[in-house]
């Protein structure tokens, strides 16, 4: 994570990128760690896993809607065509025809697991580039209507039944390796090195910090130089279609990598579980966490969904203290009780966690501070 | 006589009836200060606008040294609306987007101030060196033209350090006052490596003392960037001082050209400015 201004002409880490450094690389030891102790079946791996996975994709829609201005809603779209792509190529030919009960499979033949994500990718930003070339002239909330059509679309169009030889149509996708299949199993099947959990930081990570190296190039410069001011940007000579059209399609890449992991989290893949929901689910971590800050994205996604899938589940269940039944305890409260939160932050906490500061920006003095003396 | 840098002839922009700038004719030679008067609303910043690309000429071309920046003749609904003259001259069209003109060599800074705002000072010059990257997506991306990128913060620094505000490069753009705010759009206009910078009101909001330090910088930076300058003002002071010629426009028609005294003693200029004595 490189900091975001220079005192010299060369870029040189300071002890505050050293300390951010130092805690990733210890939250990764920890995770492997945990894993290999706690049993596999605890809640914290699950959100530990889903965490990672919202974590990449509210990074690749931050670097949409935070650093180059674009309010995009399509990601839901473009991690449902990462996460077909990646299963259609890694479904092992020996069980295609089973998964494909109804269909002769039209794909037949078999990717790595590594080389099945590059390609979910780049099938997403494929799709984002040709959309993007109607839809990107459009202007803020018309482009998020448009791009949110275009996600309900693709749901659409990949349950038709014609198109049931590549993607099964509305049946589901399995079989194909997941997080578990990397867990490395000794000859009497018993697990000597548990990795499942740890495979998913290491894609996010990799992806992240390859996002976090795009923000800080002279690239990313220019997309923020489009989100805060479009004339001045094309007046300094910033192509604004080129540079529009190619975050679209760079936030769609890892949209696409992240619904490919998203495939491997779940086991199985159903077009009609990538709604507009899940959309609204990750704009809400993005806002949380910060618009324009990368690691209060990450943050804020494991705290999202570990706040949905483990410590908030208690609201959709009666409770009963003593003999007092807590009142409107039911099912789908969690939901009411996450409205409230995004109201509260969208009115009260503009700038969410971390507003546009980074990780190692926590460890600097205020610069206010500073010019203040 | 030295070479024409900039040409506009015949220039008219009119929306939908409002004619904005009336087949305005005029040139800007190389190593020229150049300055554009009128009262407000006369048209100039829409005479800007059309150079830059922001807008297309309704009627009228532009060019830029030997190249045609802009042409166009009135098309469509502006067919039957057009008010201004010299309709069937010009057949060409052409349309360059403004991030085209500025990499051909024309920078300009913008009337209400328009820095990227979340950004520090140092950043707002290193954007504006963008544009003369060799490196693709890729190689930016992952460091593989270090040196390049090197080069660009050098360049940053040292157009920071000739505007004055390397001591504040860590501050927020709009945190600065006034004037070091013009300052810096100068620096990172001048960081587009143009051969013509055009300064819309570059002195608005400034007091006299402000205003004079703006005159001397102006003509540093064209020396030292061997550059030709074309700007709009209102300071008198300022533009009768450091202009070589001055064009006033009103109600977007020019209605003088010619060195400073000639354009002082002129009595329509007189009458622009001042309004007519009814009697």
């Amino acid at each position: 994570m490189q900091k975001n201004f220079a005192p010299s002409a060369k870029k040189r880490p300071d002890r505050a990128t050293w300390i951010s450094a130092g805690i990733i690389f210890f939250i990764y030891v920890v995770v492997f760690a945990l894993e290999q102790f706690i049993p596999p079946t605890t809640m914290l791996f699950t959100v530990l896993k889903k965490g990672a996975t919202y974590a990449l994709v509210a990074v690749s829609m931050n670097l949409l809607n935070g650093f180059t201005g674009l309010f995009s809603l399509g990601q839901a779209g473009f991690m449902l065509i990462g996460a077909y792509v990646y299963a259609i190529f890694s479904i092992p030919g020996e069980v295609r025809a089973r998964v494909y009960q109804y269909f002769t499979p039209a794909i037949n033949f078999t990717l790595p697991v590594i080389p099945a994500m590059i390609l979910a990718g780049l099938v997403a930003a494929l799709f984002a580039f040709l959309i993007g070339l109607p839809v990107l002239r459009l202007k803020s909330d018309y482009l998020a209507i448009a791009t949110l059509g275009f996600a309900e679309i693709v749901r659409a169009i990949f349950q038709w039944k014609k198109l049931g030889p590549v993607t099964n149509g509305s049946n589901m996708l399995k079989d194909y390796p997941t997080f578990n299949d990397f867990n490395i199993v000794n000859a009497e099947g018993k697990v000597v090195l548990y990795l499942s959990t740890l495979l998913p930081f290491v894609i996010a990570g990799v992806c992240i910090g390859i996002i976090m190296l795009l923000i800080n190039s002279t690239y990313g410069r220019s997309f923020k130089a489009i989100r805060d001011d479009e004339v001045a940007a094309e007046a300094m000579g910033v192509n604004l279609a080129r540079h529009k059209q190619l975050a679209f399609a760079i936030s769609s890449f890892f949209a696409g990598v992240g619904g490919a992991m998203l495939a491997m989290f779940t086991n199985t893949v159903q077009a009609k579980g990538f709604t507009s929901a899940m959309t609204y689910e990750i704009l809400l971590i993005v806002v949380l966490g910060g618009i324009g800050s990368v690691s209060g994205s990450c943050i804020s996604a494991f705290l999202f969904v570990a706040c949905s899938e483990w410590w908030l589940r208690f609201l959709d269940q009666k409770q009963v203290i003593g003999t007092f039944e807590v009142p409107l305890l039911r099912n789908g409260f969690r939901l009411v009780v996450f409205s409230v939160i995004i109201m509260v932050v969208v009115l009260f906490y503009r700038q969410g966690m971390m507003g546009m500061r980074e990780l190692p920006d926590l460890f600097r003095k205020k610069r206010g501070k500073e010019a203040a003396k | 006589m030295s070479e024409t840098v900039l040409r506009l002839n015949d220039v008219t922009m009119q929306f939908g009836g409002v004619v904005a700038v009336n087949n305005l004719t005029m040139e800007v030679r190389r190593g020229e200060i150049v300055a554009l008067i009128g009262p407000n609303g006369a048209g100039k910043t829409t005479a800007f606008n059309c150079v830059t690309g922001v807008y297309e000429p309704t009627n009228g071309e532009v060019w830029f040294g030997n190249t045609l920046i802009a042409s166009n003749h009135p098309s469509g609904k502006m067919k039957k609306l057009y008010a201004g003259e010299n309709a069937g001259k010009y057949e060409k069209v052409v349309k360059i987007t403004p991030d085209r003109i500025t990499k051909m060599g024309i920078a300009r800074t913008f009337q209400n101030i328009r820095l990227f705002k979340t950004q520090t000072v140092f950043e707002n010059v290193l954007i504006a060196t963008h544009l003369r990257k060799t490196s693709n997506l890729f190689s930016a991306t992952f460091r593989v033209n270090a040196r390049e990128e090197r080069r660009m913060r050098e360049e940053a620094l040292r157009l920071l350090d000739v505007v004055g505000l390397l001591s504040v490069r860590d501050e927020k753009a709009t945190s600065l006052p006034y004037g070091k705010q013009r300052r810096l759009e100068i620096a990172r206009a001048l960081a587009t490596g143009p051969s013509l910078l055009l300064l819309d009101e570059p002195a608005a909001g400034m007091n006299p003392q402000e205003t004079d330090d703006l005159g001397r910088f102006i003509r540093r930076i064209k020396d030292e960037f061997r550059l030709t300058v074309f700007m709009i003002e209102h300071h008198m002071n300022l533009v009768m001082d450091i202009s070589d010629r001055i064009y006033v426009i009103d109600f977007g028609k020019l209605i003088a050209d010619g060195t400073p005294a000639e354009v002082q003693g002129n009595p329509e200029v007189i009458q622009a400015y001042l309004g007519v004595d009814e009697e």
